[in-house]
């Protein structure tokens, strides 16, 4: 039985930090801001889910460090989608153009920054209004 | 018994003593009087505050979600596996032969809450990622033409509304029990 | 014990590539992002090294990492939004939008 927790944990170790890699060279490889948001989040889901499963098979049973690290997974899991929703967002409505199709061109799509919505969906701008009014 | 639990006293209590299941956990001490009276007391507190902002409802206190969301999860936990492959298998080819994509979906979900969800998820899986939200739609950036599978994504709206679907039957539930009394 | 320190040179070998992608920049949001890739990795690399060590209270330290990674990329988002950390001072500042805050001449 120790040996198969062993042995799992090692595969889990291996292949967590194997995604971390992957996360991060892509990071660096892909060609324009869009394109790498996808890179991190495979560290953000994968790489660091498979590490904290490893650490949860070696946490040897001791269930307060096994909760612990099921609430760090879970937090992870809700915060991540949010921080890469909101640098997309905002990277988007600042006019940043994504490159598409097969020949990576650039694409003018992005909305303008001048434009009166721009500021008023970023993340808090009911906060700003508030002050506005104030 | 769920009627009770979706009344208001009834969030409240689940909200205390979740509150003090997870002090308990981060602590770690069963046995120090002063510390366990300090837990209880500032969990009722800040369930007392939830109380007072007028925010304890379906939103802080998702009970009825409760037994879908977990297969939903589980469901969303295989379909991350599966496309952080293709992923990382972009990553590592030689000549990377990304063809970005932007896409629209439409996002049907009744509450924030839900539409909330159904675009972190398409966050949480590599490869797609939700740019803007307008209304009722979801504008996603894909990293090629396979993962940019409008069929696929709506599919997961559609789980997402069925997670939420039971949830609406018993908000009505609720409704109806508070004009009948 | 072998398969922790495996795994603490992976992350510090990605932070390291994250950091590059950071300096590299070339916009704003491309550090930002890096930045944000770099605390998850830090997170990681905090429960590691407690497991390394045998002192797994550094889980607690790494349980605050996470919060405080989260607030710490919205609050360099929502400060470069509005050039001010405060919504009433941005009556006083010039108009929002004439920052170059789309990147590329930044840096």
């Amino acid at each position: 039985m120790d040996n198969v927790i062993h042995y799992a944990s090692l595969f889990l170790f291996a292949a967590g930090s194997f995604f971390v890699i992957t996360g991060a060279l892509g990071l660096l490889r892909f060609p324009d801001f869009y394109t790498r948001m996808h890179a991190s989040g495979v560290t953000d889901t994968l790489g660091a889910d498979l590490i904290l499963w490893g650490m949860i098979l070696q946490a040897d049973g001791d269930w307060l460090l096994i909760a612990k690290l099921l609430i760090i997974m879970l937090f992870l899991m809700f915060t991540s989608p949010v921080s890469t929703h909101s640098i997309a967002h905002a990277a988007w409505v600042g006019g940043l153009n994504p490159l598409l199709g097969k020949e990576l061109k650039h694409h003018d799509i992005a909305p303008d920054r001048d434009e009166t919505k721009a500021p008023v969906e970023m993340p808090g701008g009911e906060e700003q209004n508030k002050g506005g009014a104030a | 018994m769920v009627k009770f639990l979706i009344s208001i006293a009834g969030r409240f209590i689940v909200l205390s003593l979740a509150l003090m299941g997870i002090w308990l956990l981060l602590s770690g001490y069963f046995d120090k009087t002063t510390l366990l009276v300090f837990g209880i007391f500032s969990a009722l507190f800040c369930a007392w505050l939830t109380l007072h902002m007028g925010i304890l409802d379906d939103d802080s206190v998702p009970l009825s979600v409760m037994p879908g969301i977990f297969f939903y999860w589980l469901w969303l936990f295989i379909e991350i596996g599966k496309s952080n492959f293709t992923v990382a298998m972009k990553v590592w080819s030689p000549k990377m032969s990304l063809s970005p994509q932007m896409i629209r979906v439409k996002a049907r979900q009744v509450s924030d809450s839900g539409k909330a969800t159904f675009a972190n998820s398409i966050t949480l899986t590599p490869g797609t990622v939700s740019v803007d939200l307008l209304g009722e739609d979801i504008l996603i950036h894909a990293l090629t033409e396979d993962l940019a599978d409008v069929g696929a994504i709506e599919d997961m709206g559609r789980k997402v509304c069925r997670v939420e679907g039971t949830r609406h039957e018993k908000a009505q539930g609720k409704a109806e029990q508070g004009g009948g009394t | 014990m072998i398969m922790f320190v495996v795994a603490t040179i992976a992350v510090i070998v990605a932070i390291v590539i994250a950091l590059a992608r950071a300096i590299l920049g070339p916009s704003l949001y491309d550090r930002v992002l890096a930045g944000n890739a770099v605390g998850t990795k830090t997170i990681l690399l905090l429960g590691l090294m407690g497991f390394l060590t045998g002192r797994p209270e550094f889980l607690d330290i790494a349980l605050l990492y996470a919060l405080m990674n989260f607030i710490a990329t919205i609050a360099i988002l929502k400060f470069f939004a509005y050039r001010t950390m405060s919504p009433q001072m941005r009556d006083m500042s010039p108009r929002l939008g004439n920052g170059n805050h789309d990147g590329g001449a930044d840096g």
